[in-house]
């Protein structure tokens, strides 16, 4: 159960649409490994210079107006953000990216479907809250830096001490985080379902197993 | 009860719901590329699993192989060592798997939203998934067709399904017939325009109405590729004789089983009185030819329109006006006909048929492209496409007007590649997404129509195509 509290500081992004190609540009999907993004991440927004995959945030000029190069935030744990994060390319990278830099949580009003999905498969939790909590959220965060606390069995945030949101999701999606399980195993825990679908598929559509080239 | 051809196509496919609301759906066709493969296979071999069913995949690399490649060319040529190592990488694992690919030295290779349907891997009623969000393209043949992430790729390859949850049902109508100059690429834009890049989310939209019936399969294919801009990761449309004929003609399936399969193809369309979630009517008569001015593929205009500036919007989004308009260098602009262009990209998943390429060539046959133009690409989608596009001559028209004629390869769509912008460069662009930096650090996309994009390579700024 070590999993299922999420604490730390809140960086903020007041904009729409923040999409896979800002979180973790084109260059770095050259790499063939699943570790190693967090140096790249928001990589146009945060330096002043062009990078590549064998660099480090170290060799980097950095733009020191942006909020992940600023303290706390260089530690922050949770993004808050708007609408529609993460919409745009499938590239599970952005996803590791932020993993990889520290975060635990996104909160925004909505996200793109296929990184919404992608986030649980690297326990990184994506929060749905309405329009006017993230206002409300936003506002809270506008003076001075904050921590909220992510509580994944009670399906609640709580922030300013007293005052908390709950957030919905799936109990399946949210156990994979709460207890690291990794979905080809669970699935092949049914490969005979699979199997008997296959076969009586092959019999009843059998063009879709003919091809051959 | 009538459905919803989505929900015959789930419903199909379904191996098992769980009580969470999770289900098991079995997967067709699997199309993999160099780029959010590698760290699958590499889970399978940590699992030491095998591929569940080999003939279910197809592999090709497409992002970021170099379209300058001529005759000669393998993997070990590419200069980039890093994009070097992920198309050898994906030679490695397609021998080692024992997966089908096309590779860099076949003269099939292609954008695999292109090559698939082509090659006649795509069939109607099909489940189709590849790390790669245009997925959602193979919905134009009635296919279950969707984008998914790497961790889902392995697991497919490991157990042949995925788990996900059912989406909703959007349905859009498109009727009447488009003005001259208009093409599948402006109406789709419009409906971005119209809905949003977060308006289709958590739903399958399925185009239907007169313009989608008698559109060809190419222009269905260029409006379901865009369903994922419109935020939803399934598009779709239903099969009929369009659809039908264009499978006779490419796959090879025998006459008997293309006769047995025919029969449940008929099926693949939504009943007539089908319950959707939400239903959008759109008069494509109506619809005028569309170009991007910001950073989203929502922020479209008509091509002569004023762009927006903040007392057209609500407080809002004014943060985002602002960023969009900064990043492209719009401060002075009051329309896109003011912009002039240095670079003009014809190609990707989404225009780059063969469709496409005749469209830009009508534009530029006989003329030469404008002084100001630094470089204007034409990039077919694929070896098939650029072998027929040659024995129509279009190359030579091309190549005559002052473009490059390319090899296959997803190229400046993303700038993975050697073909990018550069910072502050100004482009024309057939592609799907104008977000910052897609095509290049700094650079600045106007996404268009391929007639759009040929015009504006001939006179430098955006003028009227009609
Ligand atoms: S052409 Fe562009 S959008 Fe299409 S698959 Fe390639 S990179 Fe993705």
């Amino acid at each position: 159960m070590t999993n299922s509290i999420i604490t730390g500081i809140v960086a903020t992004f007041n904009r729409d649409n923040i999409d896979t190609d800002q979180i973790i540009p084109t260059e770095y999907l050259k790499s063939i490994k699943k570790f190693g993004f967090g140096d790249f991440l928001f990589d146009g927004w945060r330096y002043l210079d062009e990078g590549r995959l064998d660099m480090t945030a170290d060799d980097r000029s950095k733009n020191h107006d942006f909020i992940l190069n600023k303290e706390p935030f260089t530690n922050a744990k949770i993004l808050l953000t708007r609408d529609n994060f993460g919409c745009g390319s499938s590239r599970e990278h952005a996803v590791w990216a932020l993993r990889d830099f520290g975060f635990k949580a996104v909160i925004a009003s909505s996200f793109g479907d296929i990184f919404y999905n992608n986030c649980f498969k690297n326990s990184v939790l994506p929060i749905k809250l309405t329009k006017e909590e993230i206002n409300h959220l936003f506002e809270i965060s506008s003076l001075s830096p904050v921590s909220f606390e992510i509580d994944l069995l009670k399906k609640d945030l709580k922030f300013d001490g007293n005052y908390s949101y709950s957030f919905d999701v799936k109990d399946s999606l949210l156990d994979r985080i709460i207890n690291n399980l990794d979905d080809v195993d669970i699935t092949l825990e049914h490969k005979n379902h699979i199997e008997a679908f296959e076969q009586k598929r092959r019999h009843q559509r059998p063009w879709l197993f003919d091809y051959s080239n | 009860m009538p459905v919803t051809l989505y929900d015959k196509l789930w419903d199909e496919h379904l191996v098992q719901t769980d009580d969470t609301n999770e289900s098991l759906i079995y997967i067709d066709r699997h199309y993999l590329h160099e780029v959010t493969s590698p760290q699958a296979f590499e889970g399978l071999r940590h699992k030491q699993l095998k591929p569940w069913r080999l003939d279910a995949n197809v592999a090709t690399p497409d992002h970021n192989v170099p379209t300058d490649r001529g005759n000669t060319f393998d993997a070990a040529s590419i200069k980039d060592e890093v994009a070097k190592i992920q198309v050898v990488e994906l030679d490695k694992n397609c021998n080692n798997f024992g997966i089908h690919q096309f590779d860099i030295t076949s003269n099939k290779q292609g954008i695999v939203h292109v090559m698939g349907p082509e090659l006649g891997y795509t069939l109607p009623g099909m489940t189709i998934v590849c790390g790669d969000s245009h997925t959602s393209t193979h919905g134009a043949f009635g296919c279950l067709a969707m984008g998914i992430g790497t961790s889902e790729v392995e697991h497919v390859l490991a157990t042949q399904c995925l788990k996900i949850t059912k989406l909703k049902n959007m349905q859009v109508n498109f009727n009447g017939h488009p003005q001259r100059g208009v093409t599948s690429k402006d109406i789709v834009l419009h409906l971005i325009k119209l809905i949003g890049t977060a308006g289709g989310a958590g739903h399958a939209i399925e185009f239907s109405g007169s313009y989608i019936s008698s559109a060809s399969m190419e222009s269905r294919m260029t409006i379901c590729n865009m369903a994922i801009e419109a935020g939803a990761k399934v598009g779709l449309a239903g099969v009929d004789a369009t659809t039908l004929d264009y499978v006779k003609k490419h796959s090879n399936l025998s006459d008997s089983m293309f006769s047995k399969a025919n029969e449940y193809w008929q099926t693949l369309k939504s009943d007539p009185d089908a319950n959707f979630d939400q239903t959008i009517d759109i008069n494509v008569s109506n619809i005028r030819p569309q170009v991007t001015w910001g950073t989203s593929p929502e922020m479209t205009i008509d091509f002569d329109a004023d762009i927006p500036s903040q007392g057209d919007i609500d407080e809002v989004n004014h943060e985002n006006l602002l960023l969009a308009k900064a990043y492209m260098g719009l401060d002075e602009s009051k329309t896109l006909q003011d912009l002039s262009f240095d670079r003009i990209f014809i190609g990707s998943c989404t225009n780059s048929r063969m469709e496409d390429l005749r469209d830009a060539a009508s534009v530029v046959k006989g003329k030469k492209i404008s002084k100001d133009i630094t470089e204007a690409i034409v990039v077919p989608g694929s070896g098939m496409v650029k072998a027929q596009a040659e024995e129509e001559g279009l190359d030579k028209i091309f190549v005559d007007a002052g473009f490059l004629w390319r090899d296959p390869g997803c190229s400046m769509c993303l700038g993975m590649n050697p073909d990018q912008l550069k910072p502050y460069e100004r482009c024309a662009s057939t592609s799907n997404r104008n977000f910052e930096g897609r095509q290049g650090n700094l650079g600045r996309t106007h996404l268009m129509s391929p007639l759009m994009a040929a015009l504006t390579a001939v006179n430098g700024k955006i003028t009227d195509p009609s």
